[in-house]
């Protein structure tokens, strides 16, 4: 594998079980499982901040926690660094850990009430050993600094509810980079911050990218925030990837007709650019039974018939720029 | 301009809390066209669902509504006993929330739901002639025939929002208040509700008042737009002169903060500071301390709404007076 690349996706699935009740176990032996990611690949390579876009439920998160490994895909492989994570024994992977660091989208919910805003950023340098004491409190402290949550030494002893919506995100930044990790998976870190916050974060998160070396997943449904810190993007939907390449290639000339509407109804704040393209009709259909062929197909304005019964395989249609769709000659 | 729907004067809405008095409205005077979409922008907490809610007397305890008046169809609502607010709202006023299930009943079927509303408005009117309009109308909304008899749970969000703005269209109401209608619905599904609203809109001549704290929402859908700062409003004006040339320095600050995804190359500008306290807000205009223009008599006295040109409002000092 070439060492520009930081992290390697490859066919990769995760089913998931559909949970049913006893009565409905009865009626039909057939089990049934949600296609959350139904064969992916992709590449994030060393230093760029690869978007993951999508409508709710299109499996981006899930995406984001097969790549941190805190759940088993079904099928395919995750590259990190080169190293195949499922051939790393438990120990192993609690050290790849450190190098991989996670941040969700809801500080509240990612936060121990109970734990002192220092002790919550510190804890991870309990865990591996690397500080405590003193020491510890030295790197929190620096590193709240970095992240802007001052004045430090008395925001340290504060507990999640006493801080804002801000300053507790910010809180779950510096705890995801206190132990210098390569990769950040930021599943939608802003989404719950307020419009005038949320600038301030992503600037915050672009900085801290230069100055501790990061490489981010970006995970995003916000087509319109991801175009001020995406350099690549890959657009999913019902657990495929269906197009993908730099932020130019896709924003400028998106191929899919879905990319192309999801682009399009994003609201743009200019009363002389209201929207014109139509909306597909209908809704993003049951991930249980997703429709045969391309997915998007019962939905798209230049469905054939090739579509309702091929799968179309991303192909590249420029340098950087792949794209699932029968158009494609 | 017409005779307003609504002329709000001078209104205060105040929560008690323990840590003292939020006045989460202050003094505000906003007029409501009939036939317009008004919408209504700020940040979090700014006080947005507040003056929503006290258009129809609902506010939630602890607050309470302070002081003003607000005039609709002749009557000041606030010298309303509480029976005839109830008659009111049910038959003119129609709310959407962002969550629609805290005003649908789990237990009743969406054709019920329509059906009830239309006898509410007309109790005159057969039931099977109601059912048969309320089918009508659900497929006016876009809503599948075969999706009548599904109770409210059974609906995805962007349906949900359907049946709500459906409910509003049977009563016939003469004003929607719709608080973050799209704010929980993905983005082809909001651009889809906004399509619908906007050709019932036309259609029936829907007035709305449009909350939201999404700005690119705003530009697509409103006439006009009113923008909160801190409980008071800061200015008001027709869509395309508050976005092409916005003259409060919140204002601006505010859209040049907004991701814009047909700009290329340009940056977020970065708002710096917080909103303040609504119970100690700072004295004169409240936006001084954030404010890169605040000169002398900012920080000392309050900037009255002024009209600086018709249908032009503004509050700051660098602008008239
Ligand atoms: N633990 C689980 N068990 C069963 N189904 C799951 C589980 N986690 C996710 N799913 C399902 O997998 C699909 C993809 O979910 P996922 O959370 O990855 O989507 P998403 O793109 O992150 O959506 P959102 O934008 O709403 O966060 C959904 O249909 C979801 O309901
Ligand atoms: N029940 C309540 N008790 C005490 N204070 C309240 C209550 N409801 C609202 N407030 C306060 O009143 C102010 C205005 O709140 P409101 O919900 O109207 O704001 P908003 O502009 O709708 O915000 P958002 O965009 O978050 O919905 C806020 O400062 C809020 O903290
Ligand atoms: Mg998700
Ligand atoms: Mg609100």
């Amino acid at each position: 594998m070439s060492n520009t690349n930081l992290v390697e996706v490859q066919g990769l699935r995760k089913w998931f079980p559909v949970q049913r009740s006893f009565v409905e176990r009865l009626v039909t032996r057939q089990r049934e499982f949600v296609r959350a990611v139904d064969g992916v690949d992709f590449e994030i390579r060393r230093g760029e901040v690869f978007g993951l876009a999508g409508e709710s439920g299109s499996g981006k998160t899930t995406t984001g926690r097969l790549l941190l490994r805190l759940v088993e895909p079904t099928e395919g492989r995750i590259l990190f660094q080169g190293i195949d994570l499922a051939s790393l024994g438990d120990e192993e992977m609690r050290q790849m850990r450190r190098h991989m660091q996670a941040i969700f989208q809801d500080p509240y919910a990612s936060l121990n009430p109970r734990m002192k805003m220092g002790d919550a950023i510190g804890h991870s340098l309990e865990i591996f050993e690397i500080a405590r004491g003193v020491e510890k409190r030295r790197k929190v402290l620096e590193m709240m600094e970095r992240v802007g949550l001052t004045p430090a030494p008395i925001l340290y002893d504060k507990y999640p509810h006493q801080l804002s919506g801000g300053q507790r995100q910010r809180a779950v930044i510096a705890r995801a980079l206190i132990l210098q990790p390569d990769l950040v998976v930021a599943d939608e870190p802003i989404a719950m911050a307020d419009v005038s916050v949320r600038a301030l974060l992503l600037d915050l998160m672009l900085r801290l990218k230069e100055e501790f070396d990061l490489t981010y997943l970006f995970i995003t449904h916000d087509l319109a925030t991801a175009k001020y810190i995406c350099n690549r993007i890959a657009v999913m939907y019902l657990g495929k990837i269906v197009e993908m390449g730099t932020l130019q290639r896709v924003y400028n000339n998106p191929y899919h007709p879905y990319t192309q509407a999801l682009l399009a109804a994003v609201p743009v704040p200019d009363p002389k650019a209201r929207r014109k393209h139509p909306m597909p009709k209908g809704e993003i259909p049951s991930p249980i039974n997703p429709p045969p062929g391309c997915r998007f197909h019962p939905r798209c304005p230049v469905a054939t018939e090739v579509c309702a019964q091929e799968d179309p395989p991303l192909i590249t249609v420029e340098a950087g720029h792949r794209v699932a769709c029968h158009r494609i000659p | 301009m017409s005779e307003p729907l609504v002329s709000i004067r001078n209104l205060s809405v105040v929560y008690n809390t323990r840590a003292g008095e939020v006045r989460a409205v202050d003094r505000v005077d906003l007029d409501i066209q009939p036939g317009e979409v008004l919408g209504l922008v700020g940040e979090s907490g700014c006080g947005k669902s507040t003056l929503g809610m006290a258009l129809l007397r609902l506010v939630r305890h602890p607050g309470r509504i302070a002081g003003g008046e607000i005039w609709f169809d002749g009557k000041n609502l606030l010298d309303l006993d509480d029976e005839e607010m109830r008659l009111l709202r049910g038959a003119h006023i129609s709310m959407i929330f962002q969550d629609p299930m805290t005003s649908l009943n789990p237990l009743q079927r969406i054709s019920d739901h329509v059906v009830e509303t239309i006898l509410t408005h007309k109790p005159e009117m057969d039931e099977e002639k109601a059912r048969q309009q309320a089918a009508e109308l659900i497929d006016r909304l876009g809503i599948m025939a075969e999706r009548l008899d599904d109770y409210p749970h059974q609906l995805s969000g962007g349906m949900r929002q359907r049946v709500m703005i459906g409910l509003a269209l049977a009563l016939r109401a003469d004003l929607i208040i719709a608080d973050e209608p799209t704010t929980s619905l993905d983005v082809i599904v909001e651009a889809q509700f906004l399509d619908l609203l906007k050709e019932l809109q036309r259609d029936f001549g829907l007035t709305i008042l449009l909350i939201t704290h999404n700005i690119g929402v705003v530009a697509q859908l409103s006439d006009r737009v009113a923008v909160m700062y801190a409980a008071k409003l800061v200015e008001l004006a027709d869509v395309e002169d508050l976005f092409g040339a916005p003259l409060h320095p919140y204002t601006q600050a505010l859209l040049a903060s907004v991701p814009n995804i047909r700009l290329v190359g340009d940056t977020l500008k970065i708002m710096r500071g917080s909103p303040p306290d609504l119970i100690q807000p700072p004295p004169g205009c409240r936006f001084h301390p954030r404010c890169s223009h605040a000169f002398e008599p900012c920080p000392f006295e309050e900037p009255p709404l002024t009209e600086v040109r018709p249908g032009r409002w503004v509050a700051c000092w660098l602008h008239g007076t």
